[in-house]
């Protein structure tokens, strides 16, 4: 569904992303790992058009879109969920929602617009409890299920979420994290997923690149990225010597 | 059946992409990790960002064995040793071994790979499978052993053991898979004529053969003779062990495992890629490793891709049978044979596996090529117009299909000089 080769970024005349290359297949939930500034955010903003490449090809269903504003890029299907939520606090979570539906806006899809609310509010029943409250006064869990929502309001076939789990509880980010397994299995959607917390990202994702200093430097089914020593020292938060000692 | 579909029958474009992705990182770990590499890359001027396409391995010189043998023992492993779970060494005859480490996902590679081995020659979950390599340090018997019983065969792990107990459990656990090298197949089955035991009392169906370079008419000989069906696999622990490539049932070639390795084939001379279909030297890059990756390594293996779809199903490439060793090609007159070509004559017309070798000499500037062949019950005739007559038939083959006119002399049984199990195939005097 969507084919990476030789992404080049640079951000001045520093590169952040060096001959990056990855896919995605439908209905794969993939996740990018990697520590802080190792080029993941960077990456998801190329995909969508916020940054444009030096050089190297962005295919998304048999189309090159390296070149394509992001206006363009959310209406033939990819939507992010950026990193922090960026949710309207001052706007109602209903208010929220329609928003996520500019790139679908028209008034004879009024309806359509609606229905896809209706959906949104049966994934998150939260939500929908809310739906005139302050997005400001949600919770932090709350407040990421929103993010999704309004992304899923421009019915996106990809989906780029970044870090969803930042800030949250532990608690929280699982139940942020089955809703992730929920949309692919309701939707179909398919994911890309940035994530620190490695672990959890690698438990619902099919298969996963590490990225180090804006280099796939491994990658593999989220099975064999979990039993890399590498991957379990510096991601996964285990010092497998200390454990070894205890 | 396939064993992995969707990675078997990958398209070729999505497998163009998987490769340059798993080539892109493994260059990088291979240049942070190994310090053998990382000279080299510094050495030849060579970034490793520099890798946008596959083609893009050419940039990188080959690894020969003995550069593998100079980083004796763990010299080359991208990984540190506590990271390894399993140790195997190459089976080298000459000089010291290769020392191959194997980390817990390199083992749930290799088993997958050799599950679809399996699986390609037939073998199911309902076989019982009876490995005849030997259990130690050699990489056979241990890989085909987990990808067997990753399948859920039944695995009986008899090792080498002499040919009659080897019968015997045949006969007695309904052994329904034999796994082992096809001279030892042969052995099996020419013991079962001795004993006079018909091979239809037995359960045997399937045979998975590899190690060693075999013949068609060796395949048809241990097929007629076991009543099985074999096929040709193909693997070296320097890569991985058994499970780099193998036969389907169409028995038309090995196919390649690409989703997890780069094959080449060069001119072992020049050094060049071959022409489409030409004969050269199998080249190997390994995508996944973790703790043994190398990078282009020559395998000494001669080899050429076979053209066309398999109409199996897979996608993956086939290579034709191993026709033999780089050290054993031969270069006469400007002519490249392989002692395999020849064994292939000496074969048909003697009806039966050859003891041979091939010594070259150089007379007066000419070179020469004499072939010694051990007598055996069935050549061995006091009669001799008869003797006359084979050398004469041998002579004639060769000179008809290599222009070349060489000397034959039948030698005594068990007169030609043995390495360990094997008989040097080529001696070169010249």
């Amino acid at each position: 569904m969507l084919k990476i080769k030789n992404l080049d970024v640079y951000y001045g005349k520093l590169y952040t992303l060096k001959k990056v290359s990855l896919h995605i297949k439908r209905g794969e939930i993939v996740t990018l790992i990697g520590s802080n500034g190792a080029g993941k955010t960077t990456l998801l903003n190329t995909v969508s058009g916020l940054i444009k490449p030096a050089s190297g090809n962005i295919v998304f269903e048999d189309k090159e879109i390296s070149k394509e504003t992001p206006e363009k890029i959310v209406k033939i299907g990819i939507s992010q969920v950026p990193e922090g939520r960026l949710i309207f606090k001052t706007l109602t979570v209903e208010e929220n929602l329609l928003l996520g539906a500019y790139s679908q806006y028209s008034l004879k899809k009024k309806k359509q617009i609606q229905e896809d609310m209706g959906g949104v509010y049966n994934l998150f029943p939260k939500l929908k409890e809310r739906k005139n409250q302050l997005a400001g006064t949600l919770s932090g869990g709350e407040q990421q299920m929103l993010a999704i929502g309004r992304a899923l309001m421009a019915k996106p076939k990809l989906l780029l979420l970044d870090e969803p789990s930042m800030g949250l509880a532990p608690t929280i980010i699982k139940e942020v994290f089955e809703h992730i397994v929920e949309l692919r299995q309701l939707y179909g959607l398919t994911v890309l997923l940035v994530e620190q917390n490695a672990k959890s990202a690698l438990k619902i994702a099919d298969r996963g690149y590490v990225l180090e200093t804006g280099r796939v430097i491994l990658e593999g089914t989220a099975e064999d990225l979990l039993l890399n020593k590498d991957v379990q020292r510096a991601y996964l938060g285990r010092d497998l010597d200390a454990e070894e000692r205890i | 059946m396939i064993w992995d579909k969707e990675k078997e029958c990958i398209e070729r474009e999505e497998l163009a992409q998987l490769q340059l992705e798993k080539l892109q990182s493994t260059i990088h770990r291979v240049y942070r990790n190994v310090p053998f590499y990382r000279r080299i890359f510094d050495k030849y001027g060579i970034d490793p960002d520099s890798f946008g396409s596959i083609e893009d391995i050419n940039k990188i010189p080959f690894t020969t064995k003995n550069d593998l043998r100079e980083n004796y023992p763990y010299g080359l492993f991208a990984v540190p040793l506590r990271e390894v779970v399993r140790i195997h060494t190459s089976s080298g005859t000459t000089g010291m071994p290769i020392v191959v480490g194997y980390t817990k996902n390199d083992l749930k590679i290799w088993t997958e790979l050799v599950a679809r081995v399996l699986s390609a020659g037939g073998i199911t979950k309902d076989d019982v499978i009876q490995i005849a390599f030997n259990y130690g340090l050699f990489t056979g018997a241990f890989g085909f052993h987990y990808g067997a019983e990753k399948i859920g065969a039944s695995v009986i792990p008899v090792s080498i053991e002499n040919p009659k107990k080897q019968i015997k459990i045949l006969q007695d656990y309904r052994t329904t898979a034999i796994i082992s090298t096809p001279s030892y197949a042969l052995l099996i089955a020419n013991t079962l004529i001795e004993m006079d035991i018909n091979p239809n009392s037995l359960s045997l169906r399937f045979g998975l053969f590899g190690a060693e370079p075999w013949s068609e008419r060796m395949r048809q000989e241990i097929e007629e003779k076991l009543k099985i069906t074999a096929t040709d696999n193909y693997g070296l622990s320097e890569i991985m062990g058994p499970g780099v490539a193998g036969e389907c049932l169409e028995k038309k070639g090995l196919h390649i495992q690409e989703d997890h390795f780069f094959f080449e084939i060069i001119d072992p001379q020049t050094l060049e890629p071959v022409k489409e279909g030409e004969t050269g030297e199998l080249v190997i890059t390994t995508l996944s490793k973790e703790a043994f990756p190398v990078l282009r390594f020559r395998t000494g293996d001669l080899t050429r891709f076979l053209p066309g779809e398999c109409p199996c199903g897979r996608t993956f490439r086939r290579i034709d049978r191993i026709m033999g060793r780089t050290d054993d090609m031969i270069i006469i007159r400007g002519m490249k044979i392989f002692p395999s070509q020849i064994e292939a004559i000496l074969y048909e017309i003697e009806g039966k596996q050859p003891n041979y070798q091939i010594i070259l000499e150089r007379h007066s500037g000419a070179d020469h090529m004499n072939i010694l062949l051990e007598m055996s019950e069935d050549i061995f005739s006091d009669v001799m117009r008869e003797q006359t007559q084979l050398l004469n038939t041998i002579k004639e083959r060769i000179a008809s299909e290599f222009g070349l006119s060489v000397n034959v002399k039948l030698v005594e049984k068990h007169s030609i000089e043995k390495i360990g199990e094997k008989i040097k195939r080529v001696i070169d005097k010249r």
